[in-house]
């Protein structure tokens, strides 16, 4: 026997992958000539417009004098993009929360470290409390009014109220379709259905316009809160879809052993089963919150500046007219950065929470 | 002497929909008996066990475990499936668990134990079935064998009075059947009231009190072993018997 045989050279290394991915027959190599052609089309004019040719330092549009983009438009109004219209002295309140919420989610990133539980109970039950006081005021800090709310800021709690909130009102309406109580499921169902069936735009307007009709006189409140509430129903309802997908495909063994062994429902389902039929649905679950974080730009049509939203406007501005390019360019890149950064997280969750089943 | 009764089920009946699945099912079972329920498949036999702890409902009679009646009470249910264990025939192992905490598990979250206790038991009984050494896998890297007997850990982590077999070993490749029948010859050795459902006749010789065989939801015979194998009255034994032995 032959021990010590080396795989053929043509398989192997660069040109060996070359030649059976991309020159395999002669219309691939066609296709890949075609291909390479075009990335040569966009690829260099692209990369010049966004850093060789494009101006960087200054402070007025005067100083955009090159060909390229001209990120000054950026760079001067960088306080709107990120803090919206929040009253310049308080903006101390927005970045110890940006600063909390960075070191918690950077600690939870590094594989290994302890404590990482009492870090996620942080950042989920006692960092939301904290933001409430100090982005709205109270507490000896000066009452901050929403419709001064805007830029990254307000997306990032749009996003993250929906995201939090969502997923366990989701996981409780799943359960509940799936419930052997036919009030309970019959109650589910008709929310899940309804919330589904109408385009998030809808129901934007709904909470922003027609709500307040509905109330009695003088009663009223936020907007944002209203927007919010409307955001987090919506993505729970999606929500409650894909968690009932997992819940379905968990193999009747799974109840019948936690029965056997004496759990009751709520200990075999936050036990055995949810903790399984989450992790199947992990790239489901992230893909609505990525759509979700995508979908509070719809937050513009009732009067909210949200990230994208501060951004426009600020391309209204006849100082800074003509830049809407370059706006979009980074409403563009930030947007894709955190939708990039959680599905990427989807993909490390997915393999560590791996168990080889 | 008299025994002590565990189980005891008085003119049981069930349907699936129009399905008569236990028709008219007498049976008592003592402290320690062990008995076999044979049959041909779709006989009602899983569904005889399955009823003990209540996987399954009865819709007629009564069945009483250890002095308890299962009724739609969910406290005489959940007390009841303390006292019994049940091993399935595919293992229905927690995958996302390791295999000490599948053990730990219902002993710390039923039985209130804490966590090192329940632990130092799940290592004393995965001792005794012999993979205490895999203890911190996941089931997904153990053979269908070590599956079983892990399975059969769990079991007796709630030290269980009763243990109930549904066909333990019809899953697994021939060469794993012996090691989860030793086991479970161990188990009878030390006394355990069990119920299995098996095929495993060399198992029913060596260890059952009763043997019973069953067909279309009834029990069509209830004998010691010798006399099982050795008279059978029904004709529905003798072919059932003519076709596995």
């Amino acid at each position: 026997m032959n021990k010590n045989i080396t795989p053929p050279v043509i398989e192997i290394g660069i040109i060996g992958w070359l030649k059976k991915n991309l020159f395999s027959t002669w219309y691939n190599t066609i296709l890949t000539l075609i291909g390479l052609y075009f990335i040569y089309l966009i690829i260099p004019p692209l990369l010049s417009w966004i850093f060789f040719d494009a101006t960087f330092s200054g402070t007025t549009r005067e100083d955009c004098t090159s060909s390229g983009a001209c990120w000054v438009f950026i760079k001067q109004n960088m306080k709107l993009i990120i803090y919206g219209l929040y009253p310049s002295d308080e903006l101390w309140r927005i970045n110890i929360a940006y600063f909390l919420l960075t070191v918690s989610i950077i600690y939870l990133l590094i594989p290994n470290l302890k404590y990482k539980g009492f870090v996620g109970i942080f950042l989920l039950g006692i960092f939301p409390i904290i933001c409430v006081f100090l982005f709205s005021g109270g507490l000896g800090l000066e009452n901050v009014e929403t419709r001064l709310w805007g830029g990254l800021f307000l997306t990032l709690v749009i996003a993250g109220v929906g995201i939090v909130l969502s997923l366990p009102i989701g996981i409780m309406l799943a359960l509940g379709r799936r419930s052997k109580l036919p009030v309970v499921s019959l109650l589910s169902t008709i929310f899940i259905e309804i919330w589904r069936g109408v385009p998030l735009i809808t129901v934007l307007f709904m909470a922003s316009n027609m709500f307040p009709l509905f109330m009695p006189e003088g009663v009223n409140f936020d907007k944002l809160m209203r927007a919010l509430i409307g955001v987090m129903f919506f993505s729970a309802a999606y929500l409650a879809e894909v968690v009932r997908g997992g819940l379905q495909a968990m193999p009747k063994g799974q109840y019948e052993a936690s029965q056997a062994a004496g759990l009751t429902y709520w200990k075999m389902m936050g036990l055995i089963i949810l903790p399984q039929s989450l992790k199947i649905v992990i790239p489901a679950i992230i893909g609505s919150f990525i759509a979700l974080f995508k979908d509070t730009t719809l937050v513009l049509i009732i009067g909210l500046f949200d990230f994208l939203g501060i951004i426009q406007f600020v391309g209204t501005n006849p100082d800074w007219l003509g830049f809407s390019h370059e706006g979009y360019v980074f409403a563009a890149a930030i947007f894709w950065v955190f939708c990039f950064g959680m599905s990427r997280y989807s993909q490390r969750l997915e393999k560590k929470l791996d168990t080889g089943n | 002497m008299t025994q002590e009764t565990m189980i005891e089920m008085s003119s049981v009946h069930k349907w699936f929909g129009e399905l008569h699945v236990l028709n008219d099912i007498n049976l008592k079972v003592t402290k320690g008996e062990k008995i076999v329920i044979c049959g041909p498949s779709g006989s009602g036999k899983s569904t005889l066990i399955r009823c003990i702890n209540r996987l399954e409902e009865h819709q007629r009679g009564e069945i009483v475990v250890e002095g308890t009646e299962l009724t739609n009470d969910n406290r005489s249910v959940e007390k009841i499936r303390g006292e019994v264990g049940m091993v399935f025939q595919q293992f229905n192992l927690f995958p996302h668990l390791s295999i000490l905490d599948n053990c730990s598990l219902a002993p710390i979250w039923v039985r209130k134990l804490p966590k090192v206790e329940a632990r130092e038991k799940a290592m004393k009984y995965l001792k005794r079935v012999q993979i205490d050494d895999q203890a911190h896998k996941y089931p997904a890297q153990l053979s269908g064998g070590q599956q079983q007997r892990a399975a059969i850990a769990r079991a007796l982590c709630m030290e269980p009075r009763i243990m109930l077999f549904d066909e333990p070993t019809s899953a697994l490749d021939p060469e794993m059947i012996k090691e989860v029948l030793d086991v479970m010859v161990g188990l009878a050795e030390g006394g355990m009231t069990m119920l299995v459902v098996t095929h495993e006749m060399g198992f029913a010789k060596e260890v059952a009190d009763k043997i019973i065989f069953m067909d279309e939801g009834q029990i069509v015979e209830s004998k010691n072993p010798t006399d099982f194998f050795a008279n059978p009255e029904s004709e529905r034994t003798k072919t059932f018997l003519s076709q596995i032995l």
